[in-house]
Order: structure tokens, then sequence, then C-alpha cells
């Protein structure tokens, strides 16, 4: 009778993890969404620990009780953060299922050979490719993001780079599929740790490569990953509740990677395989551009007097912590009459919906945050676009200019607005060091500095300004 | 019916109920993506950084595995310790991933609410 039980109970887990998910439609709804999630993953621990065959009870304590701490260290982490914890996090998936599927190997090969049947060692073998090889990858991806000194930020890459990798796993799948036909043979643990190896070192050669301006994409990849990694699981262990919360997992992950590919113009293979971000010649090369830069009173003077001023946040945004001076400008210009609304763009800052976490966190309402394609065609009407450390989304190269990498990439048209200030920490190009035309348009005002400092520059001015003339 | 089930139960080595396992594991992994990316494709974009931690620990269900691996007496000890670990990191990613969940989406106010 306890299999009925237990089997209901991964039911009722499953149909909670599905609505929780649904509930994240609209922000209104989603607070319940935490709600449903844990209630089912706490009815799903309890029901799998209240398994007859489930008896060292200290084995479950003692590593429940130290996951505990850093758990919550890990949800405590500032919002500018949350990209490296994601990561961090998808490391962590891909290990435990990895282990998992080691485990059983080892288990089902020493005492119980029988059980190893073509279709679980294939499933144990895909489980123990995608676990490993996303552990790796995620850890560097982290490493990337927290700006580790002892990893490159711009792609790392070298001749013949995408045979190596791509040879990596022909290899990893090849030992695979000799296992699969001869999951018994006497060389087979040996097979099996050959493609423990080879995974391990896929995963991080795959994130090597790869630019901090498409971690968005990769991030998304990897969370793909890390579920089909628990539903290969769920074959291995026969257990319907892993392969449907892995499944979940998994079409999020291709539903996000498919947005950020298009929110770029790219292909998997070419986020993937494509390293982007070495400095590009063409262009300009003889001609010397001048910057118009201006002072943050002036821009200032010209807030002011605007009906309609557009904010298009990007990864400088994020990395000055520069949100909840980008409040104090929000609450001034509003003081004054003037609408304000931010234009976000899909693959702005780190990954999917970073500048919106950050912009919500400065208590920025979320009726104001809008999606580029709804902001495109009131550009010409802004009278001010304020852009805040981005790039390459406000490059109108992406739609003029054939021979720019980034052609064909959906951008926001911050071009089209009367005027355009632009914050820039420095002189030189972007993180995919590609030249912005648009900072070189007679329309555009430049104003260099951090941007936490200008935008509390720019915003004090105006309360200053607003103040002497009451 | 229940007896039905009860003596299918009771064979668990016949090859037929063994292609009827996989069967009835390949329509679950199919329904539960078209379920997800049904789902899924509604999600706010103003959302999508909270979905990836939502997911994060509803992944983290690998947990069930790890659980019956640790706790098993049947396993060696060295392969429980895997479980153990595999434990460890999973518990991680559930108790981080609902709190950050939780804070995040407590920070996504109307206008009303943010006016103070």
């Amino acid at each position: 009778m306890s299999g009925y039980f237990i089997e209901s109970a991964y039911l009722l887990a499953a149909s909670l993890f599905i609505f929780s998910l649904h509930w994240m439609s609209d922000p209104k709804t989603a607070r319940r969404s935490v709600i449903a999630g844990s209630i089912g993953m706490l009815v799903a621990v309890l029901a799998t620990w209240a398994r007859p065959e489930v008896t060292r009870h200290l084995w479950i304590i003692v590593p429940v009780a130290m996951a505990i701490g850093p758990g919550i260290w890990l949800a405590l982490v500032p919002l500018t953060a949350v990209p490296q914890r994601t990561a961090l996090s998808h490391a962590f998936g891909g290990l435990a299922a990895g282990l998992v599927g080691t485990a059983k190997f080892i288990f089902w090969f020493d005492s119980e050979p029988e059980m190893l049947t073509p279709f679980r060692t294939g499933a144990i073998v895909a489980e123990v490719i995608l676990g490993y090889l996303t552990c790796t990858g995620s850890l560097i991806a982290a490493a990337k993001l927290q700006e580790v000194k002892w990893i490159p930020q711009r792609p790392w890459t070298y001749r013949g780079q995408k045979f190596v990798n791509l040879g990596a796993l022909a290899a990893a799948l090849l030992l695979g599929v000799l296992l699969v036909l001869n999951p018994t043979a006497s060389w087979a643990p040996w097979a099996f740790a050959g493609i423990v190896f080879l995974s391990l070192n896929f995963g991080w050669m795959l994130v090597m490569p790869i630019g901090g301006a498409d971690m968005p994409t990769v991030i998304a990849i990897l969370n793909a990953y890390a579920g089909l990694a628990a539903v290969a699981m769920g074959f291995v262990l026969d257990n319907r509740l892993l392969i449907t919360a892995g499944a979940l997992d998994g079409s999020s992950g291709l539903i996000l990677s498919i947005i950020m590919c298009r929110a770029m113009n790219r292909s998997f293979f070419n986020v993937l395989f494509g390293a982007f971000g070495q400095v590009q010649q063409t262009g300009a090369a003889g001609e010397q551009k001048q910057y118009r830069s201006e002072s943050a009173e002036n821009a200032a003077q010209i807030l002011e007097q605007a009906n309609l001023v557009v904010i298009v946040p990007g990864y400088g945004m994020a990395v000055a912590q520069a949100q909840h001076k980008v409040r104090e400008l929000y609450d001034q210009l509003r003081r004054r009459g003037v609408t304000v609304k931010f234009a976000v763009h899909p693959v702005a800052g780190r990954m999917p919906g970073h500048m919106n976490v950050l912009l919500a966190e400065a208590e920025i309402p979320y009726s104001d945050l809008i999606e580029m394609e709804e902001i495109n065609p009131e550009m010409p009407q802004c009278d001010v676009c304020l852009v805040i450390g981005a790039n390459d989304v406000v490059n109108p190269a992406a739609r003029s200019d054939p021979k720019s990498p980034i052609y064909g990439m959906p951008i926001i048209d911050a071009d089209k607005a009367r005027t355009v200030f632009a914050i820039k920490r420095s002189r030189n190009p972007g993180f995919a060091g590609i030249d912005n035309e648009l900072y070189f348009s007679d329309r555009t005002w430049m104003l260099f500095g951090d941007a936490k400092a200008v935008v509390g520059e720019v915003a004090r001015a105006l309360g200053d300004g607003g103040r002497a003339g009451h | 019916m229940l007896s039905l089930l009860i003596a299918e139960a009771a064979a668990p080595d016949d090859p037929v109920r063994r292609h009827m396992d996989i069967a009835a594991m390949a329509f679950v992994f199919v329904l539960a993506t078209f379920i997800g990316v049904g789902v899924i494709r509604r999600v706010s974009r103003l959302l999508h950084t909270p979905l990836m931690s939502l997911t994060n620990a509803i992944s983290a269900i690998a947990v069930v595995g790890a659980i019956i691996i640790a706790g098993d007496d049947h396993y060696p000890t060295y392969v429980r310790v895997l479980g153990a670990i595999a434990l460890f990191a999973s518990m991680t990613n559930i108790v981080s991933g609902f709190l950050i969940t939780q804070r995040m989406l407590k920070m996504f106010k109307t206008q009303r609410e943010s006016a103070r």
C-alpha cells in the first residue's frame, strides 16, 4: 500500500510544480509560485524519506542540515550577483545528477549486473554526460560572471578549438555507445571513468571561449542541460516525478535560450562555437571620431524640459549598482510631470530578466518596465533617451551595417529619439568590442563616468533646480 | 482494477512490463515537456530571472534520487557517500532557490504599492 501512497505524493508534487510555474505568468500571482513549489518539494522529500528501504536516517539528516547554511547564504547575495548564483546552482544540480548516476552504475555493476539493461545504461550515460558537463561548464560561467582573476573575461580561443571540443564530446558519446552494447564487460568501469573524465573536461572547454555578453544564452542553455540531466535520472531510477520536474526545467531552459538567441539574431551553434569578442578592426580605422560630452547640470536642464524620457539600462548599471540612483532620477522627473519609461532589451545584463529585477529592487513599478518590441514604435516621440551602461543593444549598426558582427540583432531604437544622453564608464569600445555609431551621432551627448555617480549628479542637479524654482 | 495493478506489480521482471514502463516514462516525458513549454511561454518577461531561480529549485528534485541512495542500507558505504554529496548539493539548491525567488518576487511592485 505504501507504494500507492508514495506515487500519489509524487503526483501531488508534480501538480504543484506545474501550478507554481503557471502562476509566474503575472507578477500579481507570482508570490504564490514559491509557496506551491516549496510545498511540492516538501511533499516529494518526505514521501521519498518515508520509503521503506530508506533506513539510514542520519545519512539524510546530516547532509540536509549541512546544506541549510550555504543555501541561505546563497539566497542573500546582492541582486547584482544573481547571475553568478544562478550559474553556481546549475553547477550543483549537474553535480548531483552526475553523482547519482555514478553511484547507480557502480552499485549495479558490482552487485546487480542484470539491472544494467541497454536502456538503463543508456540513460545513465546521458545523465552522467549532461550532469558533469553542466557542472564544470557552470562553474566556469560563474567564475567569469564573478570576474575571478584567473579566468579571462574575453573569450579564450585557439586554433582548432572547435575540433578539440567536439572531439571530446564525440569520444564520450562513442564510449557511451560501447558501454550500452557491453554494460557488464570487464572493461566497462574504465569506459565509464573515461566518460566522466571527458564530460567534466568538455564542460569547461565549452564555456571558456564564450564572452560575457553571451552569458544570458549560456546560462539558459546550461539550465536546459541541468533539467535534461534530471530527466535522464528519472529514466534510470524509474521515477516519474523526476522526469516531470526535469522536463519542466528543461523546457524552461530551452524557451529562455530561444528567446535569448532570437534577441541576438544568432543560432545555438553560433553562440556555443562562434566566440566573438575580438575587437573589430573594420570600419572607422582611419578617421578619428570625436565624442561630444556634456555636463550633468546641462543634461538635467534638458531632461527637465522633456515630456517623455526613455531610460535604456544595461550591464553598466548593474556593475555600478546604480539602480537606486536611477530611482531618485525617476522620482525627480516624475515630480516635474515628465513621463519616464524603461526600455528593457531581452539580453541586457548577464542573464534573462536581469535588468527587471534590479529596477524592481529600486522599487520602480513594473508597469514602467517596457519590452523592446513595445517601446520601439514610441521612440520617435521620445524627447530624451538616457542610455545607462548599455552598448550593443542600442547600436544602430545592427540595422545598417551588414559587416558588423551584430548585424540583424533587434535593438532598441535609441537613435530615433530627439536627444540621446549616453552614460559610459570609459572611452573604450563595449564588451563585444564593437564601435557604436550612436555615440558619434549629432543628437548624442556623452556623460563619461561611473553610472552611479553620473546619475546621482543629474538627480541632484534636478533637485537643486527644483528648489530654486519654487 | 486495483487487483490487476497489484498483480502486475508482483511480477516486476516480466519483460512485457519493462517495455510498458519505458513507454510510460517516455509518455510522461513528452507530455511534461509540452506542459512545460505551454506554461513557460506565458511567463512574464519581467520575471525571467526569478523563473530561472524557481526552476533551479524545482530541478533540485534530484534530491529524490540522492535520498534513495544515501539512505538505503543495500548500498555499500562508498556509494552512499556519493549519494550524500548529491543530497547536500541538491538541498542547497532547494533552500537557496526558493528563498531567493521569494526575495526577488517581493520586489515587483505596482504603481500604487511603490508610491511611498
